[in-house]
């Protein structure tokens, strides 16, 4: 998962301090792994040297915690290519996938169209591990149904999500609808 | 746009059944030899658009050419001709007629066609052997198992050479493996004689075998691999 991205992207709904978007980031993703002050704060330096963050203000006290991050155009831009660039397919993607979901849902763009792509991905690899297991020998079948049934897995969760994003939307207290028709444009 | 050269073309489908819309402005083509997946889920019109592409059920809205030919405007018997002679069917269960042997319900097709019986079980044999289940043409449809069942069905549907084979969740009462070989003796064996395969499936390893993929939500339809 991209912790930069991630962050960048919890920034679209208004400016933060560091603490703000770890705690954030705990709450919506970081179940099992909450992130270091360490990550955070290394993770937005370097945003803000690539001139995806400004900062916003800094309070009385000093110190880098104490900085509020704002998102810049180029960083909307920079997320939004992102959510729109699908997942090299691959095992145990579900992570990744669940973060970009749910971030497309909180920053308005269109969740159902991301999920179409990652699918249109995953059949594309699917279609062409199945051509190479009519070509090959045992071995080959054997290899490529292995990383079919896999595939095949994430493709289901990728439907059951599709089915399940009105609700989800709801759940983490999203704005408007995840259909296409909510798709926010890069830069926007 | 309809892409040049199809053989199967639908465009703005729409088909009610009382209150309930199953197709809301669906579209669809697919080219000789090429095998579309058509996917959803249930209740999403797609078993709808199968029936619709292949003139069982009229839509109430929209165009549908075979061939150059208008498949709404067309006569019923017309139609029918065209379903036994041109299109091939393969169903998820009981499509096998339990009283005739596998090699007679493979020949049925033919037989109706007028061929004499000899010659159409001949052919019926030589497609047994193709699709691996040669050696069970004497029994019974009871007497074999669903796999192999399911084998006798795909030689069925292609025993009259048609050009266009609608199979509508032909794996989904078998289990892993022979669905698996049902799918791969049906393409291959579609793809040898040119045939277009419609194949209405919900299983992504099944769609796999497809060239393209088409997706049906609400009764629309999305053509995932051409708007990427």
């Amino acid at each position: 998962m991209s912790i930069g991205h991630t962050l960048l992207a919890l920034l679209e709904s208004g400016p933060r301090h560091g603490y703000d978007l770890k705690r954030a980031f705990d709450e919506k993703f970081g179940h099992d792994r909450p992130l270091h002050y360490g990550q955070v704060y290394s993770t937005m330096s370097r945003l803000l040297k690539n001139g995806l963050v400004a900062v916003d203000g800094v309070e009385a006290g000093g110190g880098p915690e104490r900085k509020r991050y704002a998102i810049t155009e180029a960083g909307v831009t920079d997320v939004s290519q992102w959510l729109a660039q699908p997942e090299k397919p691959e095992p145990y993607l579900q992570s990744t996938l669940y973060t970009k979901v749910v971030l497309a849902l909180l920053t308005g763009r269109s969740a159902a169209e991301l999920l179409d792509l990652q699918r249109t991905e995953h059949l594309r690899l699917m279609r062409i591990l199945t051509d190479r297991k009519r070509q090959g020998d045992l071995a080959d079948q054997l290899i490529c149904d292995h990383a079919l049934f896999h595939l095949e897995a994430d493709l289901r969760w990728l439907e059951l999500t599709s089915a399940r994003l009105s609700r989800l939307a709801s759940e983490i207290g999203a704005p408007g609808r995840p259909g296409p028709g909510d798709q926010k444009k890069a830069g926007a | 746009m309809i892409p040049a050269g199809s053989l199967l073309v639908a465009e703005d489908l729409h088909k009610t059944y009382g209150r309930t819309t199953a197709l809301d402005g669906a579209g669809f083509s697919i080219h000789p030899g090429e095998v579309v997946a058509v996917m959803g889920s249930s209740g999403s019109g797609k078993s709808t658009l199968l029936h619709c592409l292949a003139g069982i059920v009229p839509p109430d809205s929209g165009t549908l050419r075979y061939d150059g030919q208008d498949l709404v405007a067309m006569t019923d018997a017309r139609r029918s001709a065209l379903r036994r002679t041109e299109f091939g069917f393969v169903f998820q269960f009981g499509q096998l007629v339990p009283e005739l042997t596998c090699t007679e319900n493979v020949a049925l097709p033919l037989r109706l066609a007028g061929v004499r019986r000899r010659a159409a079980e001949l052919t019926a044999l030589q497609w047994l052997e193709r699709l691996e289940v040669e050696d069970i043409g004497h029994q019974r449809p009871s007497e074999v198992s669903g796999g192999q069942g399911q084998r006798v069905a795909v030689a069925r549907a292609l025993v009259t050479s048609p050009r266009v084979v609608f199979a509508d969740e032909p794996t989904g009462a078998l289990d892993t493996y022979s669905g698996e070989r049902v799918m791969q003796l049906l393409t291959d064996a579609a793809r040898t004689t040119n045939a277009a395969v419609v194949l209405v499936t919900h299983e992504p390893r099944v769609a796999a075998y497809s060239d393209r993929e088409i997706v049906v939500r609400d009764g629309r339809t999305r053509d995932v691999d051409h708007t990427v």
